[in-house]
């Protein structure tokens, strides 16, 4: 038994408004309500309802001999929950019938993995989580956005605790081996690789429909007969494209829906494949050998490479100028700051400014909200410099930021420098005042000492004189002096106390007047 | 007098300096006949309602304006002449358009000048074509002078000359060396000399384009006199107060990004005071041939953080963008006159203009640099942005040099020239 691994990719962006230099600093909602949701209910009518409605109907009639896997990004979640529940909905009865894997990608189908492992991985979980909660599955293999995959992300992705992931048999990176059996990482070889076959993939995506095309019209029959010619000993044939191909890319007109309607019963009953998701492919096939991809690869255009995201001016100036707010962003706790973020890292923003394709807009011309890529860029800048002035004032400055904490510091130094000198100079004022207050201490101003200060002076005065002194007292002197005496001191002054019955108010103030003249000694010291 | 673009349908400085003029010249009591060769097939209905004046898009109860339209008569022709392209640029325009499907109506909106059949695609022939109709014109319209404004007009201004007889003038606003540089485009140099040849005086905006018409036109200085532009005060709404969103300075470049307006120089400019002060931002506002080059250069350099397009800009938003500046920059290469500084100054924005700008011959409170010293010109923006002295005496003292710019001075200089010939 071989297997067809099929996984439809669904995706749409939250595109852009257009976004005004007027409004930068002004304005911050960057994104078009109105064409997302009109676009998102267009794509829900044209192709996600019929087709999600097509495969209920497979798996139903197939039971579990007809399997399919999707990745849909968090983004496009979030605007079915906005713009079309009823696809949202039609997801969860597939998800139920046990015949669908949801995979696991980057929440906004960014390009984080790039970029940054603690974003990639934040989006990941984010992403995860979202599965789980509308689908309630926890994804196990990965694929991350428009298949990009080298040795190092698979690693990463490795690390995260995903057993396979998906991705693209650029012809470059495979030379004379087939996609059809299953790879591992070339550093990590727990982690097993699914390699999409990019002919028989294509021959559905793009060339189903072109009449110029040698095999158009495509059939079932032809299709299934191109599968049998594959040898007995390749195990799988990975179909990988994007769902937007059903009804979309492919109009229904083209006869794509009966083609799929019709593919697994002609698979059926004139082959020996099966219908399996990724992680059941995975866990039955063995291994035949690492894959070495040390530049990342993709499932774009014929260069299979970056180029489509990332490589012209405008692109790497976005996307870097995008990316240095990372640490800013990283710790700070503003929700809308952090949902932005998000999206604007969204792949499309920069799929929109590639200048590959000038002369021949074809499929990348999709749902394109702009003109030339220079609109697009100048769009995205726009909406980005005002991003980056919300973050600046909203998250602080940044703990790797090496001048900011240089100004930080200085400013901090001054500051000590400032507090310091204010100090001392309150210090030398209080000693002044105290040695002022000193030369005319009155024998009541000991309600005023600290502790320590009378301890002091308990030490040099005679207690016989004290308690003389005290016996006039106010009650706020008697009951700062009496705790601050010693335990042997205390017991002469209870017992004098009791024989000073009739002491004359001369010695009283005789004996305050010496204790005062004590102080003062003590205050010149 | 024969133009080609007359407000709101302005692609350039033209246009706003042939409407300030007629206006100055409506207050000197010179009767005005204006014609316009109609450029796009959708401007009827605004043509026509500048024509009766009876709702025209700007305030027309104003006095000033009853009074400019008791002397100004304005027609408008049927043609393709669009402003600012060469013979081959317009061909493959007029290609674009006629597979984009818009319409290229040959209705011509006179009734008596309507002419039947299609309109072809050189634009020499549209200017024969606009020649003929005036010379048509010549014959029935009654008239002392013939005044035509730059070499798309220039054959219908000969045309008219001797058809009537009477005198012309020619008004260079821009020679084919300004638009081109020295690749100059034989056709319209060869208009542009015809036209002045055939001349009785020959009006130049500035000594600068004065220079270039006697030394490389070889036309008489005797009769060149330049005729400095002047700003149309009323054309300005005063400019709304309105704060900026940002702590940082901004500094603007205004106008179409073509290789005559020099706006590599800025972004270059830009880039140098960007690596010395973070705190400022950019703006180049216009339209061109050299926009998209221009967003690679700043996508290159890391600076489109800071340095930002707007594309093309009308009426309001120019005066937002001047309200929100701290430096205007003119860095042109080479610029007959140049108004935009003035309407800058106007708006209390210090101005930086090249020296290669007619402007400068009457700006005093303006600093001025060569428009290749991309350290001068970084040097001069950035005193203004932080040295509060010059920029504070710039923003009070350039506004009242610009004000005291009036068009009816200038057109007090272009009557006289009418009456040296007439």
């Amino acid at each position: 038994m071989r297997s067809i691994c099929f996984y439809f990719q669904v995706h749409q962006p939250y595109r852009l408004r257009n976004y005004r230099f007027f409004d930068i600093g002004e304005k911050h909602d960057y994104f078009d309500t109105y064409s997302n949701s009109f676009i998102m209910r267009r794509v829900a009518d044209k192709n996600y309802l019929p087709m999600n409605a097509l495969l209920l109907d497979l798996i139903n009639e197939y039971g579990s001999a007809f399997k399919v896997s999707f990745s849909i990004s968090g983004v496009a979640l979030d605007q079915f929950a906005e713009y079309a529940p009823d696809v949202l909905e039609s997801f969860k009865r597939l998800a139920d019938s046990g015949n669908v894997e949801f995979l696991a990608e980057t929440y906004s189908h960014s390009l984080s993995a790039l970029k940054s492992r603690e974003e990639f991985e934040k989006q990941v979980k984010i992403q995860s989580d979202k599965i789980k909660q509308y689908f309630g599955v926890e994804p196990t293999t990965f694929r991350n956005t428009e298949l990009i995959y080298s040795d190092e992300i698979g690693t990463m992705v490795a690390d995260m605790g995903y057993k396979t992931m998906l991705t693209e048999g650029a012809k470059h990176v495979l030379g004379w081996r087939s996609p059809n059996y299953a790879y591992t990482n070339a550093i990590n070889p727990k982690l097993k690789l699914l390699l999409k076959n990019f002919q028989l993939s294509d021959d559905i995506a793009f060339r189903f429909s072109q009449q110029s095309w040698g095999e158009w019209p495509l059939t079932s029959e032809k299709f299934v007969d191109w599968l049998n010619n594959i040898d007995q000993k390749e195990e799988v044939v990975n179909l990988f494209m994007d769902y937007e191909t059903f009804g979309e890319h492919q109009w229904e007109e083209t006869g794509i829906f009966n083609f799929m309607r019709a593919l697994p019963g002609r698979v059926f009953s004139h082959s020996n494949y099966t219908f399996n998701t990724p992680s059941e492919v995975a866990e039955t096939l063995q291994p035949v050998g690492p894959i070495h991809v040390p530049v990342p690869i993709s499932w774009a255009d014929e260069e299979r490479d970056l180029t489509a995201w990332l490589g012209n001016d405008l692109q790497d100036e976005a996307f870097d100028k995008l990316y240095s707010l990372e640490s800013k962003i990283k710790n700070c706790g503003d929700e809308q700051i952090q949902r932005d973020w998000l999206l604007l890292q969204t792949s499309d923003h920069f799929y929109y400014m590639c200048t590959k394709w000038f002369s021949d807009g074809d499929v990348h011309k999709y749902f394109n909200p702009y003109g030339t890529p220079y609109d697009a860029f100048i769009n995205f800048m726009n909406v980005l410099s005002d991003f980056i002035i919300r973050v600046d004032t909203i998250c602080g400055s940044p703990k790797d930021d090496r001048k900011d904490i240089k100004e930080m510091a200085e400013k901090l130094m001054d500051e000590m420098e400032d507090a310091t000198r204010k100090k001392i100079k309150s210090s030398k004022k209080k000693v002044k005042k105290t040695i002022d207050q000193g030369k005319n201490i009155k024998f009541d101003d000991i309600k005023n000492m600290s502790n320590t200060a009378i301890k002091k002076l308990v030490k040099e005065v005679d207690i016989n004189e004290l308690t003389i002194a005290l016996k006039d007292a106010s009650t706020e002197v008697k009951e700062k002096v009496i705790p601050n005496l010693n335990k042997k001191a205390r017991q002469t002054y209870d017992e004098l106390q009791q024989n000073l019955k009739t002491i004359k108010k001369a010695d009283i103030k005789k004996y305050q007047k010496a204790v005062e003249e004590k102080l003062k000694e003590l205050f010149r010291k | 007098m024969f133009g080609w673009e007359f407000p709101p349908h302005i692609t350039g400085g033209l246009g706003t300096a042939c409407f300030g003029l007629t206006k100055g010249l409506a207050k000197r009591d010179v009767d005005v006949t204006f014609v316009v060769p109609k450029a796009y097939g959708d401007e009827d209905q605004q043509a026509v309602k500048l024509v009766n004046a009876s709702d025209v898009p700007f305030d027309i109860t104003d006095e000033e304006y009853k009074e400019f339209w008791s002397h100004i008569k304005y027609m408008e022709v049927g043609s393709n002449i669009i402003p600012y392209v060469d013979p081959q640029e317009y061909t493959k325009t007029y290609e674009e358009n006629k597979k984009t499907g818009e319409s290229f109506t040959s209705n011509v909106f006179s009734k008596h000048y309507e002419f039947s059949g299609t309109y072809s695609l050189n634009l020499m022939e549209e200017v024969a074509r606009f020649a003929l109709i005036a010379s048509g014109l010549a014959a029935k319209e009654n008239f002392d002078v013939i005044h035509a404004h730059d070499w798309l007009t220039y054959p219908a201004g000969i045309a008219a000359k001797k058809t009537s007889g009477k005198p012309l003038i020619v008004h260079m606003h821009a020679t084919e060396f300004d638009r081109s540089g020295e690749h100059v485009n034989q056709q319209v140099y060869d208009i542009e000399r015809e036209g002045m040849m055939e001349a009785d005086k020959v009006i130049t905006v500035s000594n600068l384009t004065r220079n270039i018409v006697i030394n490389k036109y070889g036309i008489d200085p005797d009769k060149v006199i330049t005729v400095h532009n002047a700003v149309d005060h009323t054309m300005l709404k005063d400019a709304k107060n309105i704060k900026k969103p940002y702590k940082e300075k901004l500094v603007t470049f205004l106008g179409r990004i073509t290789l005559q307006k020099g706006p590599e120089y800025f972004i270059e400019a830009a880039y140098k005071i960007l690596q010395k002060d973070p705190n400022v931002r950019f703006v180049m506002a216009g339209s061109g041939d050299m926009l998209n080059r221009m967003i690679e250069r700043v996508a290159h350099l890391r600076i489109a953080d800071k340095f930002h397009f707007t594309g093309f800009l009308k009426g309001d938003d120019v005066n937002r963008v001047f309200s929100m500046s701290d430096v205007f920059v003119m860095p042109s290469v080479s610029e007959p006159f140049g108004i935009v500084p003035l309407e800058a100054m106007r708006s209390s924005v210090p101005v930086v203009i090249s020296k290669q700008s007619g402007v400068a011959e009457v700006l005093v409170h303006a600093l001025k640099i060569d428009f290749w010293d991309i350290d001068g010109m970084a040097d001069a923006i950035y005193g203004l942005l932080h040295y509060k002295g010059i920029s504070t005496m710039f923003q009070k003292l350039g506004k009242k040099e610009v004000e005291g710019l009036k068009w009816e001075n200038a057109a007090l200089k272009v009557k006289a020239v009418y009456e040296s010939v007439i």
